[in-house]
């Protein structure tokens, strides 16, 4: 298990002693995640890192994961799709499933909810469990991880009710943040530097994953890791590939993504791709396993043009975890991406398959600028989208709880330890 | 304690910054006016020195977030110039800052015929912040310790001891100024008081005080 001071090596030293210190008038709190599974997911990940930092910086961390029938969890994922824009059918007796989970779930959970100081709850899956806690002491936080930009009008009605009985919300973007009578903190993502997804590897272990899907390692790779979604406009990243590949004859594309399994719409996108791919032997159509994080972060590390050419999109993880690994990404000019590809700094914001290619161009033509900005786009994301700082914004968040709105806290001084 | 001149020493702290949605926006410049009137004041001091805190990586076209974005999703250049050239240091307080963007837009708005519409995933969201200020335990006592602490301290020191100083003292003077003054070191802070912190990044500024107290404490002397 990964130890706070493991993230010395990638942070440095003062990063570490000013979680450290932030974290000293937090030490004790009874501080509660609740989500909806240990596996799988952003969620999850990022739960599975964030607790033990929290637990090894002095807080009394729990996770509780709720349980439920297969019928809740298929009301759940409506709710997920609809929360971030899609019409999704309400039959008969939908909210009833998802409040009857929630209570037969607060049985088990009450004593340890009612006791805590600090309740998080990610996503809506957990939320009635609030009203099943008349006793409670702490304050109750909502982490909206979703995209909650435009979402589908009856069910926000219908969670929102929910959500406003909570003390604050968390979204990750100003423009995912709605009108509720509490305060909504805004904290961005994060990655894990030292998650199979982003931990280094060696040139052998990179070699292989080419060598693995069948691609030659002496020439140029295209890369795009995304789901196939239309969203992520692989059909885009295709042309793009076609109009460089006419000035650099070398050039493979590979587009990497999970099997759809839970995406209806997944293997419609997944058959369109593979038509404009045609009988191209240079375009490898990569189907992952949900667990192929090295592989991933090997295609990644490979790669030489680094795309994400997406036309709507949350926050773009796979953005930073290139960006991570010293790439420059040339990606759509939608949603989070903005916030991490700066413009000629650590990549290109683009609109169109052409602007995108033509960037492809300039990187390809300027290997020592590429270099620069990819130096440039490693420390972007040490600054600003590592779990470090992730950690550092929850404890901030906690503390302003705790300590009321008022504009500046300051901490009570005490003697170092 | 700054022993010659029997003066508290300088308690180095640290911050860190909650960044909170007010769930204000504005698509336009009208709107834009309509939320200025009212918005909380903490989200104008975020928009002038926020994005001190943000990544940048030159010298930024426009500097503060109203003339980014007037610039980058209402095309308005003329505007975007008049806003940005607005220096929020000399201003009382927030309430006059306020009263300076409202004046610059209204005037704007009155020499215009029709009101351009951002994109609606280019609206302009207010948001605002909470600072946490937290003690590093580090406290210098005499004026020539600066030389050796400054280079050390986080982005976040600087923050609170340069730029949020200017909000908290009666006199609009960042922590070391005010420190150097009651340790009767008025020659240096006059130096200090000539670095702007407007332009360029938190590590930037801090590279300069660097240099400002190496060069004022060794001068004459030979490393």
């Amino acid at each position: 298990m990964t130890s706070i001071q493991d993230y010395v090596a990638v942070t440095g030293e003062n990063v570490i002693d000013r979680l450290r210190q932030l974290a000293r008038p937090l030490r004790g709190m009874k501080v509660v995640h609740v989500n909806s599974t240990y596996v799988g997911g952003g969620v999850a990940e990022i739960l599975s890192k964030l607790v033990p930092l929290q637990k090894d910086l002095g807080l009394d961390v729990r996770w509780e994961v709720i349980r439920g029938e297969e019928a809740f969890f298929q009301v759940t994922k409506s709710f997920h799709n609809a929360l971030q824009g899609i019409p999704v059918p309400l039959w008969d007796g939908v909210f009833k499933v998802y409040e009857e989970t929630g209570a037969q779930n607060s049985e088990e959970l009450r004593s340890i909810l009612e006791e805590a100081d600090i309740v998080i709850i990610h996503d809506p899956q957990p939320l009635p469990l609030l009203r099943s806690c008349p006793n409670r002491k702490g304050k109750w936080i909502w982490r909206c991880h979703i995209d909650l930009s435009h979402p589908y009008r009856p069910v926000w009605q219908y969670l929102r009710n929910y959500v406003m009985e909570y003390d604050a919300s968390i979204f990750s973007l100003a423009d995912f943040a709605q009108p509720l009578p509490h305060i909504q903190y805004l904290m961005p993502p994060s990655i894990d530097p030292l998650s199979d997804k982003n931990m280094d590897l060696t040139p052998e272990e990179v070699l292989a994953a080419k060598l693995q899907f069948g691609l030659d390692p002496d020439r140029l790779i295209m890369l795009q890791v995304s789901r196939f979604d239309r969203f992520k406009d692989p059909v885009g990243v295709i042309k793009s590939y076609r109009l460089v590949k006419a000035f650099a004859p070398s050039l493979q594309l590979v587009l990497a993504g999970g099997e759809a399994t839970d995406d209806p719409e997944g293997a419609a996108v997944l058959a369109e791709v593979r038509k404009e791919a045609g009988t191209d032997k240079d375009i490898h159509v990569l189907l992952l396993p949900p667990d192929a994080h090295v592989t991933i972060n090997a295609l990644q590390r490979g790669a030489d043009l680094v795309m994400q050419k997406s036309l709507k999109e949350g926050f773009g993880l796979t953005v930073t975890e290139a960006l991570w690994k010293g790439k420059p990404v040339i990606g759509g000019d939608a949603g989070g991406i903005r916030l991490q590809i700066v413009n000629h700094h650590t990549g290109f914001l683009v609109k169109t398959p052409e602007g995108a290619a033509l960037r492809a161009r300039y990187l390809l033509r300027h290997p020592d600028k590429a270099l620069e900005m990819g130096r440039i786009a490693k420390e972007l994301v040490r600054q600003n989208f590592l779990l470090t700082r992730n950690l550092q914004e929850y404890l901030s968040i906690l503390v302003a709880l705790v300590y009321g709105d008022q504009e500046r806290i300051e901490l009570q001084l005490k003697s170092a330890p | 304690m700054c022993i010659t001149a029997n003066v508290e020493p300088f308690l180095v702290k640290d911050c860190a910054l909650v960044t909170i949605a007010t769930g204000k926006k504005a698509q336009n410049l009208k709107e834009m006016r309509e939320h200025l009137l009212n918005i909380h004041l903490g989200s104008i001091y975020h928009h002038f020195w926020g994005g001190l805190l943000r990544p940048r990586f030159d010298d930024p076209e426009y500097n503060n977030d109203f003339a980014e974005w007037v610039h980058h999703a209402l095309q308005d250049d003329i505007l975007a110039e008049r806003l940005s050239v607005i220096d929020p240091d000399p201003f009382v307080n927030l309430e006059s800052l306020r009263q300076e963007l409202l004046e610059v837009i209204e005037q704007r708005l009155d020499s215009i015929e029709t009101v351009t519409w951002a994109k609606p995933d280019m609206q302009f969201h207010f948001v605002r912040s909470q600072m946490v200020v937290f003690d590093t335990h580090d406290k210098l006592e005499e004026p020539e310790e600066l030389v050796q602490a400054v280079p050390k301290m986080s982005v976040g020191s600087i923050f609170y001891h340069f730029i949020d100083a200017r909000r908290r003292s009666p006199e609009m003077m960042d922590d070391f100024r005010t420190w150097l003054r009651a340790c009767g070191n008025d020659d240096l802070c006059s130096q200090v008081a000539e670095v702007d912190p407007y332009f360029g990044s938190l590590v930037e500024l801090r590279g300069q005080l660097a240099d400002l107290f190496a060069k004022h404490f060794f001068r004459g002397v030979t490393v």
